[in-house]
């Protein structure tokens, strides 16, 4: 049988085929329980690195880091649109705290809404129910940790925030998932990078957005460095894309109404 | 209206520029410059395959590949988006096919010119990249094309200028050992440091 | 056996998939601004590189001229998301960092290269060497270019503190120009330029 013949193609083409999707699938379908155990493990990780319970460097085991989240972080689930927190009683299979994936919600179009303008982060979706996390220590609620998401260079980075009580200062700051150009855009995932958050104020005493990400390092001299945070180097568009996404959730589109409530 | 389009065929030629911006397609890059008349070629061959490839590619991923796309054919649930890669690269493979027999026609001196590396635009990472680009900020039909063009255009000028660098070079006095690739990494890591000074504007 | 040998070191000095064939570019200025993922790309590629090299091999006779490219590119990029979910398994850390760059190796051009070039030629083993061969060739230039850049760029190696940086209290200011790519072109630059003298006959003369 001749290699060039047809029945000699359709042959080749569909064995090599068939047993590259059976190796693929192979490994897929194997390694999916690890590897969404480490997603899980990843974001647990990144709430309580926010919230300042734990230290970016510690290497914890999922047991361990498991019970400092029960013991220390209630999730509620907040109503974008007017920033009213969603009783208990009104928790469904879809809509809890415990189920809740940012991504599934965009795509969902019951969970989410288009954004018609200044949508400043270019996510082009965002969800109308999102999922916030309350720091309790002492029976008090002494940091609120706030999921964020916006367009980097490469790809779209999911983050947290975290405020303090008085609901200005930023007490943590992580970018859990992204997919920007390693070592450059990519240091946003470098804890040296989200330190230097802590302490920033994100609003002024008028309640206005003031926090920015700025092009180089800050002037220690300058009054208004307590808004400023150093942006990366040689990574200009994924540092404005970090900026525009803090700016989008902590102003009126996003959390905005929420943070009034309190 | 035409001013979003234009501003995005622009900016995808100056500001991401495929080559000296985002470092893609480097292989050919460096690999077929040696003489401005086949960098002119490559270019044009670039510019077409890349013209073609990332609005045909945004067709197929918003009505097969999407989630929920396939709606159409009553299959809503379906997320095929993990086909993305292998799509894309499947219809620039046919793309270059194509091209290659065309070449081959009608302008047998470019196609001999260009050797192996006609096949290699196959796996250019500019060219798959444009795709992956296109589908991670969501362009429609018509923002694709321009996408695609300005894409293709700026990789052609990089290239091209390249080429009209290492031509003027030949009659330079470069050290033994760096003669050819060597002083020609030196030129393209200036040439990008000069391109940065573009990622700075918005349009 | 002195044959196995040449195949596996010849491409790591004498015909680096970098410094001589100018395959594997963009990766190598991509990746290499630290030590750490410099080093994993480099294994995933090693990876691909020697399976994709037998594979193709083992069927060399069989594959129709028509179908040659797209055959190739399914085997490579099968290996590829095999090498992706490997890393998203355990390796999740680097995994995050080096996302879109794992995905493109399927169009790095020293696997598509190797196959045309080597594979399609030659018996199974010593394509599965040749791989291996071109892979440790890339290595090298990754491993060489990543250190100095990471060193320079930002005063450690692999993380860890080697010059104290200025912002944490010592005394090197980060040379700030390492930790972009255009920094890379330069690195390779001057290495051709060392393996060229240390190996004249692979001078260009134009």
């Amino acid at each position: 049988m001749s290699n060039e013949s047809t029945k000699k193609t359709v042959l080749v083409t569909l064995g090599v085929c068939f047993v590259c999707s059976i190796l693929v699938s192979t490994a897929a379908v194997t390694l999916r329980g690890i590897q969404r155990r480490n997603q899980e493990q990843e974001k647990l990780k990144n709430i309580l690195i926010a919230g300042d319970l734990i230290s970016g460097s510690e290497k914890l085991e999922s047991e361990k880091i498991e019970k400092i989240y029960q013991g220390h972080i209630k999730a509620i689930i907040v109503d974008l649109r007017n920033g009213n927190i969603l009783p208990d009683s009104l928790y469904t299979d879809q809509l809890n705290p415990d189920s809740y994936d940012i991504k599934s919600a965009v795509k969902d179009p019951d969970l989410s809404r288009d954004i018609e303008e200044n949508d400043i982060a270019q996510i082009g979706r965002m969800p109308v129910y999102i999922v916030v996390y309350q720091v309790i220590e002492s029976g008090e609620i002494q940091k609120i940790i706030l999921p964020i998401f916006g367009k980097g260079l490469w790809s779209t980075m999911y983050g947290f925030i975290a405020l303090s009580q008085n609901l200005k200062t930023v007490t943590g700051f992580t970018i859990y998932e992204h997919g920007e150009t390693p070592g450059l855009g990519g240091e946003v995932d470098n804890p040296q990078w989200k330190k230097l958050w802590i302490g920033k104020q994100a609003f002024d005493d008028n309640r206005a957005v003031r926090i920015e990400v700025i092009k180089g390092k800050t002037d220690p001299a300058d009054p208004e460095t307590i808004y400023r945070v150093d942006g990366l180097s040689g990574s200009t568009l994924t540092t404005r894309g970090v900026d525009q996404m803090v700016k989008f959730w902590l102003g009126d589109q996003g959390y905005g109404p929420f943070l009034r409530q309190l | 209206m035409i001013e979003h389009y234009l501003s995005l065929f622009v900016k995808s030629i100056f500001i991401e520029n495929m080559a000296l911006a985002f470092f893609l397609g480097m292989c050919t890059f460096l690999a077929v410059s040696k003489r401005v008349e086949t960098a002119v070629g490559l270019g044009i061959a670039v510019a077409v395959v890349q013209f073609i490839t990332v609005p045909v590619n945004n067709l197929i991923y918003h009505h097969v590949l999407k989630e929920g796309a396939l709606a159409w054919a009553g299959l809503k649930d379906v997320d095929l988006t993990f086909l993305g890669l292998i799509t894309y690269i499947g219809v620039i493979a046919a793309m270059v096919q194509i091209l290659e027999m065309t070449l081959d026609k009608f302008v047998p001196k470019l196609y001999n010119a260009l050797g192996i590396f006609l096949p290699l635009i196959t796996v250019n990472c500019a060219i798959l990249g444009g795709s992956l680009f296109m589908v991670e900020r969501n362009y429609n039909f018509g923002e694709s094309m321009a996408y695609g063009l300005g894409s293709g255009v700026g990789f052609a000028l990089a290239v091209i200028a390249l080429s009209g660098i290492r031509e003027k070079m030949r009659y330079s006095n470069v050290p033994k050992g760096l003669r050819g690739l060597g002083i020609t990494f030196i030129t393209v890591g200036l040439m990008a440091i000069a391109f940065m000074l573009f990622s700075g504007i918005q349009l | 056996m002195k044959k196995y040998k040449s195949i596996l070191i010849n491409p790591i000095f004498n015909e680096n998939p970098i410094a001589f064939q100018i395959l594997g570019i963009c990766s190598a200025l991509a990746v290499t601004s630290k030590l750490e993922t410099s080093i994993v790309m480099s294994l995933a590629v090693i990876f691909v590189l020697s399976l994709s090299n037998w594979a193709v091999s083992l069927i060399r006779e069989h594959i129709p001229g028509s179908v040659r490219i797209i055959v190739e590119m399914t085997i490579i990029a099968s290996l590829v998301i095999i090498a992706d979910q490997i890393i998203k398994a355990f390796a999740y850390d680097v995994s995050k960092q080096l996302s879109v760059y794992v995905g493109l190796i399927i169009t790095n051009c020293i696997i598509m290269g190797r196959a045309e070039a080597y594979a399609l030629k030659n018996p199974p083993l010593q394509s599965f060497l040749d791989g291996i061969g071109n892979g440790l060739g890339y290595t090298l230039i990754l491993i060489v270019v990543g250190s100095v850049r990471e060193l320079l760029g930002s005063g450690k190696l692999l993380g860890y503190t080697i010059l104290p940086v200025q912002t944490e209290g010592g005394w090197y200011v980060p040379n700030g120009l390492f930790l972009l790519p255009p920094s890379a072109f330069f690195l390779i630059g001057l290495i051709i330029w060392a393996i060229r003298t240390w190996k004249p006959e692979q001078i260009e003369e134009s």
